[in-house]
Order: C-alpha cells, then structure tokens, then sequence
C-alpha cells in the first residue's frame, strides 16, 4: 500500500512559471524517503505542499488512497519538523510538545504518557521546564523532533532537519533520527529511497547505492557523491577513447558493448577509480596541480583539457605540487553519458560486478 | 562614546539649560500649589510659609474625586478597546491571506493623515443622534478604532517567524487560540506600550469629553480642571495648582513604570 501518491503534481507561484513540473512519485509506509537538490529545486515547496501549507497548482496528492488535494493541514494527519524548528519560544519544553495534543483532543492522562515515553526516548526528561533559548542547537532540534513523535502522526515531514547544526552534530542527529524511524516504525523491511530534484524536475529516484554507482543523467552524477565526479568530453576514434583531447586510452569492442554513438559523449568516473599506478599498470602520467590531505586519505588534483580531476588515495601520499605521478585510469570505471541530452548512456562496468559480489 | 572633555561641558550645559526651561512650568507649578495666595500673588517662586490648604480645598470645593473615576473609567475603557480592536486587526493584516490585504492596509495607514478635529462634528452628530450624550459610551466608542495601534502591533506581529503558524496550522490550532495562546504573550511588550499609550492619551483628552458631556456626571478630570478656573470669580491659583498636580500624578506613576517598557516597544517598530 501506499501511504503517499503523487500524480503530475504542479506547482506555479504566478501561473506562469512552473517551480514543480509532472511530479509521479510513490511513497510506501514505513520509508524513509530523502528529497535531495540544489537551493531552489523545488524541495521545500513540495514538501509543503505534501503538508498542505502551499496550495497544488496542478495533479493529484493522495495519502492513504484519500485524494487530499483541497484538505487543510490539520486533516491530513501528519506531522512536521521546520528547517528553524518553530518553538514557541514563551513556552517550556513541555508545553511545546503538549502544544498539539490540546487541538487533537487527547485526553490528559494520554498526554502526560506520551510526554514521558517521548521525552525519554529523546532525552529531554531533564530538560522540560525549560524555555527553548536555554538550550542548545541541537537540544532544540530533539525539541521539535519530538513535538512530531508526540503527534503520532503516520507521516512526519522534516525540511532540511539538520541544516541548522554544526557538522559533528549533524551526523549525531541523522543517526538519531533514523534509530527514532526504526523505534517508531513497526516494519522495517524497507531501506531508504533518496529523490534527487532539479529545476522542478524529478531527475532520479532510487536507493543510494544505485544513485551513486548509476547516476541516471549528469545532473545527478555532478551531484551525488563528494568529491564531485570527474567529467570530462570524450570521442571514440580508431580505436581509442580520446578524453578531453588529452587523454588517449585504447579500447576494444568488449570495453565500449553497445555504445554506438563515437562524438559528444561525456564521461565520469570517480575521484577513487583514478587509482595509483605503479611500474605495470600506469597508464599515465598526470602532473599534480593541488594536494589535500584528509588524514588517512589524500587527494590529488590533476588538470586534464579545461577540466579539473581529483583523486583520493587511500593512505598518505607525500606528493609535492608539480610532481608527475604515475595513474592507473581505466575504461571499466567509467560511465558514459550524451553530452546533449546529459542522459546515461552505460553505467561503469566495473561497479556492477562489485554489486554482484556483494550480493552473492 | 568619549568625548572631549569641554565638548562634555558644554553638551551638558544645554542638557541642563533646556531640562530648566521645559521643566519650569511644572516646578513651577508645583511650588505653587503649596503657597498661599499672599504668596502667589506677590509673585514669589519658593513658599515662604508651606501649606496643604490648597489640596483641601480642591477637593472640598469640587467633585474632584468624581472627575478623576470618570477619567479612569473613560481612559481604562479607551485602553482596553484600542488594545482588542487594534491587536485583531494587527492579527489579520500579518497572519490571514486575502486578497488586497496590503491596499486595505495602506488605506487604514491613511486614516492616521486624517486629524481627529477634522472627524469630530461627524462623530459628535453620530453620538447624540445616538442619544449617548454624557454617556461612558459616548466617550470611549470613537476612538476605539486606531490606526497607530495596528501599525504598531502589526510591526511587532510582524516579528513572530511564519513557521510558527504553519506549525499550528498542522497541529490543528484555529486562528482563535493562535491569536491567544502564541501572538498575544510573544507580543506583550508592544501590547504594555500601545495600552500605556492609549491610556495616557484618553486621560490627556480635552476636546472630545468637553463636547460629549454637559453635566457633572460623567465629566473627565480636565474638563474639572478648566472648570475650576472659570467658576472662581477671583481666580485661586494654589487651588488651581493643587489640582493640576492631583491630575498628572496617575500619568507620572504610570510612566516610571512603563517607562521601560514603553521605549522598548515604541523602539521595537523603528528598528529592521
């Protein structure tokens, strides 16, 4: 069953302009699905528009097989966690989290338990009759975390949760969160789906793994994984792949399958797919224009045509700038894409096989 | 801020020529209304003899203490009025979405640009056609509706983050208990400024209760005033006096209190 249903879910702010265009999306109870994009692609307004605090220019929402189009907020019986947490800052911890229960009717023995039980589970039980600027960034955050859990809402929607913690935080907190999601949610049999978002667009929707190893158009190659993907143009002639009009490497029919297409191609490979080459299997020479050490793992920064490669080694790598060192890069690694359209045209082969090995 | 040190000297200077002369009057006053007449009509600033004759007599000779619950009666009402009617108005123009919100707003901003003389025969004519001469009612309804208020409630509104509504608006909390539960105590500072304000303002109020009232009854404190000049054949300025400084206490109390709070608020709009 699904929980929410999207059907060609516009959104225009001036009639004119769409800011959502043909949203078609599933999501399943007990999911944890994760809207990713740059600033501006549209998360937020979705997301609100799935709580119901923006109005659906064009499509169908249904939550529960209930078309929930025109519903307001309150009878879409979900919860919500804002990007500044929305704390009412004149009352104590408590009283915002009770702050919801009194509209729902909940009678107040039910309140008081669910108080304690969610208090305990975040870790505010010390902290209750306190206001919201006595505490901590992250306190905070546990604050509305659990205003949502307290609601026992199926569906809680949080806009960009994190946005407002410092790093360590930040991965203390998307921890939490999911061990909350595995508290709450009675089957967990689902993993996660992330949706990348741009421009209004659904660009691809997938589990991480896929949308990392697979990227389904440019867009999503450039901006899933850190550091950045590296691209490069590239043409097929005689025999060999020329990338960037610098980089000359020979292939043969089984490397290419069924790339038929030899011009406008663009190609990707990952920063740890440009391995260290030693006396055999160097295939170039790439002087280093840029040295980052990240404790056990170094990244190297190489200029290829107008583009700008990094690598990461693991281990640490006493390389000077200017150096030339010697690079393993194969075809095997790389995806390739249409420049024109930005689509995918074959995945890396070798992630592939790495997949199967897990699997098996 | 450091200044030098005769720059000091001479700021401080004017500070002090200009607190004597805006303060005169009232010092004045004030020593006046423990003189004897003698004393007063020879023109003398400092009592040679102090006495309390005068403020007994203000209140012997005239229903001072009537005027003075009238004019509490009448301000209260006003303050409390202004503060409902300004603070829903306030609650619409930031917190509901209609369309023309933002035109109505600027015409309700224009009404202020209106001088309540130039409002005042309409208003006197609604009221006695009303039959609500020398009436509470008379006194306070015009000017229950305040432009000023709402512009100054509405910056203060103004303030509270949106996501704040959204979040109730998903809890299921109506506008009713939004408006009085949340906007309402995060908005108290402006609310003590525009009620201090109102409040001083209607006790201060002259020309409306001269025209509404034309009997003892429901007269406020300034028309007593005025009125105990005029009916002394001789003119007693002590008792006159006397009265005058009965009449600013309750404003002076009020705004050592407010005083605060009242720049806090009234600074709140000016700045961002």
């Amino acid at each position: 069953m699904y929980h929410v249903e999207m059907k060609d879910l516009e959104k225009s702010y001036d009639n004119q302009k769409n800011v959502l265009n043909g949203i078609d999306l599933a999501i399943e109870d007990g999911e944890f699905f994760v809207l990713v994009g740059p600033s501006g692609s549209g998360k937020s307004t979705l997301l609100r528009m799935i709580a119901g605090l923006e109005e659906i220019t064009g499509g169908i929402l249904k939550i529960n097989d209930k078309v929930v189009n025109h519903l307001r907020p309150k009878d879409r019986d979900l919860s919500m966690v804002f990007q500044n947490y929305a704390l009412y800052p004149h009352l104590t911890v408590e009283q915002n989290i009770l702050f919801g229960l009194n509209a729902k009717k909940v009678n107040k023995k039910e309140q008081q338990k669910r108080l304690n039980e969610t208090a305990e589970m975040m870790g505010l039980s010390e902290l209750l009759k306190r206001k919201p600027k006595q505490l901590s960034g992250g306190q905070r955050q546990r604050v509305a975390l659990a205003r949502a859990v307290v609601s026992h809402a199926p569906l809680c929607l949080m806009d960009e949760p994190l946005s407002n913690l410092d790093a360590k935080l930040r991965a203390h907190m998307r921890m939490e969160i999911r061990r909350l999601q595995k508290k709450l949610g009675l089957t967990m049999t689902m993993g996660d789906r992330i949706m990348v978002l741009d421009d209004g667009k659904i660009q691809q929707v997938g589990d991480p793994i896929t949308l990392y190893n697979e990227p389904a158009n440019l867009f999503v190659a450039s901006f899933i994984g850190s550091p950045r993907i590296n691209l490069g143009q590239a043409v097929i002639k005689d025999h060999q792949l020329v990338i960037e009009e610098s980089i000359h490497i020979p292939i043969t029919t089984s490397d290419i399958g069924n790339i038929i297409q030899k011009n406008n191609l663009t190609i990707g490979i990952r920063a740890e797919h440009i391995f260290h080459g030693d006396e055999d299997s160097k295939t170039h020479e790439l002087e280093v224009i840029s040295v980052e050490h990240l404790g056990n793992e170094t990244l190297l920064t190489f200029e290829i045509g107008k583009e700008l490669w990094t690598a990461k080694w693991l281990g640490q790598w006493r390389v000077q700038v200017g150096d030339k060192v010697p690079v393993n890069i194969s075809v095997e690694n790389m995806s390739f894409y249409d420049t024109k359209t930005t689509e995918l045209i074959k995945p890396a082969t070798s992630v592939v096989k790495e997949q199967e090995v897990v699997a098996i | 801020m450091t200044l030098p040190k005769y720059q000091k000297v001479i700021f401080y200077l004017l500070l002090t020529v200009s607190a004597v002369v805006i303060f005169a009057p009232a010092v004045i006053a004030f020593s006046m209304s423990f003189m004897p007449n003698q004393d007063i009509m020879s023109g003398r600033i400092i009592p040679t003899t102090f006495t309390l004759d005068n403020y007994v007599a203000v209140f012997d000779r005239f229903p001072l203490f009537n005027f003075l619950l009238n004019s509490l009666i009448v301000s209260v009402v006003i303050m409390i009025g202004q503060l409902v009617l300004s603070s829903l108005a306030a609650y619409a123009f930031v917190f509901l979405e209609f369309k023309g919100r933002d035109i109505l707003f600027f015409v309700f901003i224009a009404t202020m640009m209106v001088p309540f003389e130039a409002s005042i025969i309409p208003n006197f004519q609604t009221i006695r056609d009303m039959g609500w001469i020398n009436t509470y009612t008379g006194l306070t309804l015009p000017f229950f509706a305040m432009a000023f208020g709402t512009f100054l409630l509405r910056q203060s509104f103004k303030q509270i983050p949106k996501e704040l509504k959204e979040a109730s608006e998903i809890a299921g909390i109506g506008d009713l208990k939004f408006y009085l539960t949340v906007v309402l105590p995060m908005a108290k500072t402006s609310l003590v400024t525009l009620g201090v304000y109102g409040f001083l303002t209607s006790w201060n109020m002259y020309l409306w209760p001269l025209l509404a009232t034309t009997d003892d009854t429901t007269r406020t404190v300034q028309i007593g005033l005025r009125q105990l000049q005029s009916q002394e054949q001789l003119n007693e300025w002590g008792v006159i006096m006397a009265g005058a400084i009965i009449v600013v206490l309750p404003t002076l109390i009020l705004l050592f209190l407010g005083q605060k709070k009242l720049q806090k608020g009234l600074a709140e709009g000016a700045l961002k």
